[in-house]
């Protein structure tokens, strides 16, 4: 049968996915840290810059940067892949969200963790590695999860600007094969396992580590 | 500032604000090379060229694009006045003893929470035409953005359901009124209150969601930035205005969220920690 012969097409779609997510996801670990860094930092200016950019990104649509990444960054000399023209946007973008998270967490910590660590004598870095990044991380596992949710289901813009991956693939193959609600279904399927599994991965990891009290 | 990040560090002493100045030297100074190699890679693709720029200064032009910003706005509306009701009865349905009304409520969320809107817009874009359900490109647009949005603010709406004191609910049914009665005039109404910021945010997201109408060949903001940036044979430049537009329209979303937050911070019972206090007293301290 056709679909059986094409199902390939969807799998290497699916793989595509999977990197984008990936590189994206990482990307976005990176830019978001060094943001977070920049926010919390004495520095005045990184500070005014951390600020701006958070705001700036948070407030642009996925879809916007995307098409930016793709058709706007070849008309200034830049030329990427579609993939890593993707990825760079989703990275961008996720890296804002990836900052807020990151001191969401951060101010999540009790007040009276981080007294308390100074007044017994901790120094900066003591405190922060003993008493206020091991909680800040426990608290921020389920909110990373969302975040990495929605890299997932944001790759599927890319569909929009062509580059390939499972929603384009699905797309292609509905136009090529025929049979269109019968691929939108497997991809759909794909999608839902995707996310709701890492849904329970990140689940788990929060039961793993969390505090018993 | 307010959390733990104060608290972190110890006041800088003589040699601590000499390293803070110099630190800020260099920070102005990369970031001043950051912004010059950008120009510089504008520059010297021609894209700073002035006639690149004049069409946005000029009212017809501009008013393509603010045209194009009034139907985001229109599609933004019609989204979120069908998927904040329906989001809400969805969380009702969800917290349901009865399992016939719940167990479609959970699917319904769990799956359309799972789903990219893109796929949706594709399925009612290329799939149903062919089997015969051939909708309006407005609501083309609309319905994926109201089937994904609507189960995203479910679970929104059953976050705040279930924050609430269980007293509430318990002093509602001890006064004889019926679960409908209940939900309805003790439940929702302290529950919406504390969640409107939420709600805006979920605002923000229906708004980027009105992006596909690039896809669907919609004539909001983005597809008419595309139509615009080809005819006036300046996209990057036409694809910057847009975006500046959406940094305008969802940052001010955003202040009011805030805003709405910090009045909210004012009534005891939504009070969570009090941080500024805590803050107030080691600044004294010092």
């Amino acid at each position: 049968m056709d679909i059986f012969s094409h199902a390939g097409d969807l799998g290497h779609g699916f793989v595509a996915t999977l990197e984008i997510v990936l590189v994206g996801f990482v990307g976005a670990l990176v830019i978001g840290t060094l943001i977070a860094i920049c926010r919390i930092s004495p520095v005045l200016p990184l500070r005014a810059f951390g600020w701006f950019y958070v705001e700036a990104f948070r407030a642009v649509p996925l879809l916007v940067l995307l098409v930016l990444c793709v058709f706007g960054l070849p008309w200034i000399g830049i030329v990427l892949s579609p993939f890593w023209s993707v990825c760079l946007g989703i990275a961008l973008y996720a890296g804002a969200v990836v900052c807020e998270t990151l001191r969401s967490g951060i101010r999540g910590v009790p007040f009276g963790q981080v007294e308390a660590a100074r007044a017994i004598g901790f120094t900066f870095g003591q405190s922060l590695r003993h008493v206020v990044l091991p909680q800040a991380f426990r608290a921020m596992v389920q909110p990373f999860g969302n975040v990495f949710i929605g890299v997932v289901l944001g790759t599927s813009l890319c569909a929009a600007v062509g580059a390939q991956e499972l929603t384009y693939a699905t797309k292609v193959l509905s136009l090529s094969v025929g049979s269109p609600l019968v691929w939108y279904g497997c991809a759909a399927v794909l999608y839902i396992v995707v996310t709701l599994g890492s849904a329970y991965i990140f689940g788990m990891i929060e039961r793993r580590v969390r505090f018993q009290r | 500032m307010r959390g733990v990040e104060p608290v972190l560090f110890d006041r800088p002493g003589p040699r601590g604000r000499r390293r803070i100045v110099v630190a800020t030297v260099l920070a102005v100074l990369a970031l001043a090379a950051l912004l010059l190699l950008a120009l510089r890679q504008f520059d010297v693709h021609g894209q700073l060229a002035a006639d690149k720029w004049r069409p946005f200064t000029q009212w017809p032009i501009m008013s393509f694009l603010l045209n194009g910003l009034k139907y985001t706005i229109l599609v933004t509306l019609l989204c979120t006045v069908i998927s904040m009701p329906a989001g809400a009865v969805i969380a009702l349905g969800r917290l349901s003893r009865r399992r016939w009304v719940s167990w479609p409520a959970v699917a319904f969320t769990e799956i359309f929470r799972s789903l990219p809107t893109m796929l949706l817009i594709l399925v009612f874009l290329l799939a149903l035409p062919p089997v015969g359900l051939n909708l309006p490109t407005i609501w083309k647009l609309a319905v994926p953005i109201c089937l994904t949005g609507s189960a995203t603010i479910a679970e929104v709406f059953r976050a705040g359901i279930l924050a609430l004191e269980r007293g509430q609910t318990e002093a509602a049914y001890a006064i004889g009124m019926r679960y409908g009665q209940a939900m309805r005039l003790v439940i929702l109404p302290q529950v919406i209150r504390p969640l409107l910021p939420l709600l805006l945010v979920q605002l923000i997201n229906l708004l980027k969601d009105s992006t596909l109408g690039y896809v669907v060949t919609y004539s909001e903001l983005l597809y008419s930035g595309k139509i615009l940036g080809e005819y006036v044979h300046a996209p990057i430049q036409t694809y910057l205005v847009v975006a500046a537009l959406y940094m305008i329209v969802n940052w001010l979303i955003t202040r009011l969220a805030h805003l709405i937050e910090r009045r909210q911070g004012r009534l005891p019972r939504f009070r969570t920690r009090r941080v500024d206090d805590a803050t107030a007293v080691t600044a004294a301290a010092e």
